[in-house]
């Protein structure tokens, strides 16, 4: 190509058909790749959509929403999806009763009263806490939390809601913290000073004008808090226990809708049977609880967001 | 304080004025405020600490070269956690292996190639979605696909005689925790790409490259330590999944080590949670052995994401 210098077109020869091809390959091929997370998608739905089809074949839909027993793995089985969920709402409940008012003052905190350095300090030591596997929450939470409450609290039993919630709380809380002071360190400065010049102090201010305008940020991030801690399952599975009872009593071992599906994919489950296709309906209950509370936090950001420029 | 007659509260033309500033008492509770703001910071980093101090005190006297090297035993004294660690490392570089071509391929597609379309945008909101969905319905979706689909006795094997996956397999826990942290690595992909400056790419296509080249030969070479640090984390994310390992069927119970992509496996937080859910005192100290070298890994990897970030992030 470029061996004789004196023919005028080997001096310069971009090729540019050779580099449009290799363009529109590599085009076509990372368009694919973009298009696995479509896939991703389809095949969650669409295996949930399949197996959850098949298991109200042989289960009722109405038992499955009205029953008051959860026990597919007996004889007689009862498939009252609602003893569940509420177990999954008490830890859950209880997770963002700890988490909501930690995460939020931390997040007031660090955006509005930490000077920058320790500002620095201390974000990466959330995000310590906040990468902490949930394997390792679960043995806090059983092996540290619960003999420590049990000095506490009388008759609160080895498995229970109670600290399986509470140490869900704490491994939600960076979350909440994290995103809640995105939302808190964007409220705009003259807005402050505006409030200042009025006469108010700054706790005033911080609660009168800053946490309203930052309103819309702060929702989203504890719902998909919440969203996070109904799809936990290693905490709740090791500390609350595997003991599907309906009730809201926090001291007694219960089930959650996670931990149903670990237990049941622990033993040896033959494809095809009713327990296999039950823990698939649970996944799809799960899935749409989750996904109900992640759209609902986009569009609530979406929806009342204040803009500041 | 509250009596209205006081000196000062009153104006000039003799009227009671009713305002009260009471300075003193709102900033006294401008003070209690701050310090439960305060408080809330030391609780969530004072929790931090007495989880690792627990743990450290259980695990740090099990913590020996017999503990590394040995497989599992019903003999707490012999147990090791060579077979999870082995297992651990297989499934982290497979996932890698995977999940970064796909993560930044997608990424730059997203990001350079794709136009402001509703396709674009339907990827967009589809990849937000995925990244709230609970990590155990990864495993139901890996059960149900690789397992199920793609392994022995799958529909792929009765039509074909192919057996991809293996069952319960290495390749099948990767493939999962693969699709799981993908998200992750698009989202960095696609912020340190946002980060480079229009600027390099106006200046490349003017002298007559291809978007590609100039992706390639310009964008790449300055966003990839975002990349890399994004990919970090998003391994970090998963080398400490459970729940959608244990769904797919990852055996708890492994004494060989794995010997390709398609043997049984075990992971540490797999080891972890075995040994915690069994009565005896003696495995729950191993567990916390297991809690010790995982969260050992953890802090190497993060550390080495944030110095990549560090060191070789370019400003502009």
């Amino acid at each position: 190509m470029n061996s004789d210098p004196t023919r005028l077109d080997s001096l310069w020869s971009p090729n540019r058909k050779a580099s449009k091809r290799s363009e529109s390959i590599v085009r076509f091929i990372f368009g694919a790749f973009a298009l696995v997370s479509v896939a991703t998608t389809i095949g969650i739905v669409g295996t949930l959509i399949f197996e959850t089809f098949e298991f109200f074949q042989e289960v009722p839909f109405w038992n499955f929403l009205t029953d008051t027993q959860w026990t597919p793995l007996f004889k007689s089985a009862k498939f009252g999806i609602f003893v569940l969920i509420s177990a999954t709402m008490l830890t859950s409940t209880i997770a963002v009763t700890v988490a909501l008012p930690l995460g939020l003052f931390a997040a007031i905190c660090l955006s509005e009263y930490a000077t920058p350095k320790t500002r620095q300090i201390i974000k990466p030591l959330l995000e310590v806490l906040a990468g902490i596997p949930s394997v390792v929450f679960g043995y806090f939470a059983l092996l540290f939390v619960t003999p420590l409450l049990q000095n506490i609290v009388p008759g609160l039993q080895g498995f229970n809601a109670l600290s399986a919630g509470l140490v869900l709380g704490v491994s939600i809380t960076p979350l909440i913290a994290s995103l809640s002071e995105d939302a808190i360190y964007a409220v705009p400065r003259s807005l402050r000073d505006g409030s200042y010049a009025l006469g108010a102090t700054k706790r005033e201010t911080i609660i009168s004008v800053v946490l309203p305008a930052a309103l819309s940020g702060i929702v989203s991030s504890v719902i998909l808090a919440v969203s996070r801690a109904i799809g936990e399952t290693m905490i709740v599975t090791l500390a609350a226990g595997q003991n599907p009872t309906l009730g809201l009593n926090p001291f007694v071992p219960i089930m959650t809708m996670t931990a149903f599906i670990v237990q049941v994919s622990l033993g040896d489950t033959p494809a095809g049977s009713l327990a296999f296709k039950t823990i698939f309906a649970v996944g799809m209950t799960l899935f749409l609880i989750t996904l109900v509370l992640n759209v609902f936090s986009f569009w609530f950001v979406r929806r009342f967001r204040e803009k500041y420029d | 304080m509250n009596t209205p007659n006081t000196s000062d509260s009153n104006t000039p033309d003799g009227k009671v004025n009713l305002f009260q500033a009471d300075m003193a008492s709102r900033y006294r509770t401008d003070g209690i405020f701050q310090a439960i703001t305060w408080t809330s910071i030391v609780i969530a980093l004072l929790i931090l600490a007495v989880l690792i101090i627990d743990v450290l005190m259980d695990g740090l006297p099990f913590i020996n070269w017999n503990f590394l090297s040995n497989f599992p035993s019903r003999k707490p004294e012999q147990a090791g956690l060579l077979s999870a660690l082995a297992g651990t490392i297989w499934v982290m570089v497979t996932v890698a292996v995977i999940a970064f071509p796909l993560g930044v391929g997608a990424g730059i597609f997203l990001e350079e190639f794709a136009e402001d379309n509703w396709f674009a945008r339907a990827i967009e909101i589809n990849i937000n979605n995925l990244a709230g969905v609970p990590s155990i319905i990864y495993g139901l979706l890996g059960l149900q696909v690789f397992v199920r689909l793609l392994g022995p006795n799958g529909w792929l094997f009765e039509l074909t005689g192919i057996d991809i996956t293996g069952g319960r397999s290495i390749l099948t826990g990767a493939l999962t925790l693969a699709l799981l942290v993908l998200p992750i690595i698009i989202v960095s992909t696609r912020e340190s790409l946002r980060a480079v400056p229009d600027s390099l790419r106006l200046a490349g296509f003017a002298l007559g490259a291809t978007r590609w080249q100039v992706v390639h030969n310009q964008i790449l070479p300055i966003a990839i330590p975002g990349i890399l640090t994004g990919t970090i984390l998003a391994l970090s994310r998963a080398i400490g999944e459970t729940a959608p390992l244990i769904t797919i069927g990852a055996l708890t119970f492994i004494s060989f080590l794995p010997e390709n992509l398609q043997s049984p496996f075990t992971v540490l937080p797999i080891q972890i949670y075995n040994w915690v859910s069994r009565p005896q005192k003696d495995f729950h100290d191993l567990a916390a052995g297991g809690i010790i070298v995982l969260l050992v890994v953890l802090l190497v990897m993060n550390s080495t994401a944030v110095l990549l970030r560090n060191k070789l992030q370019k400003r502009f």
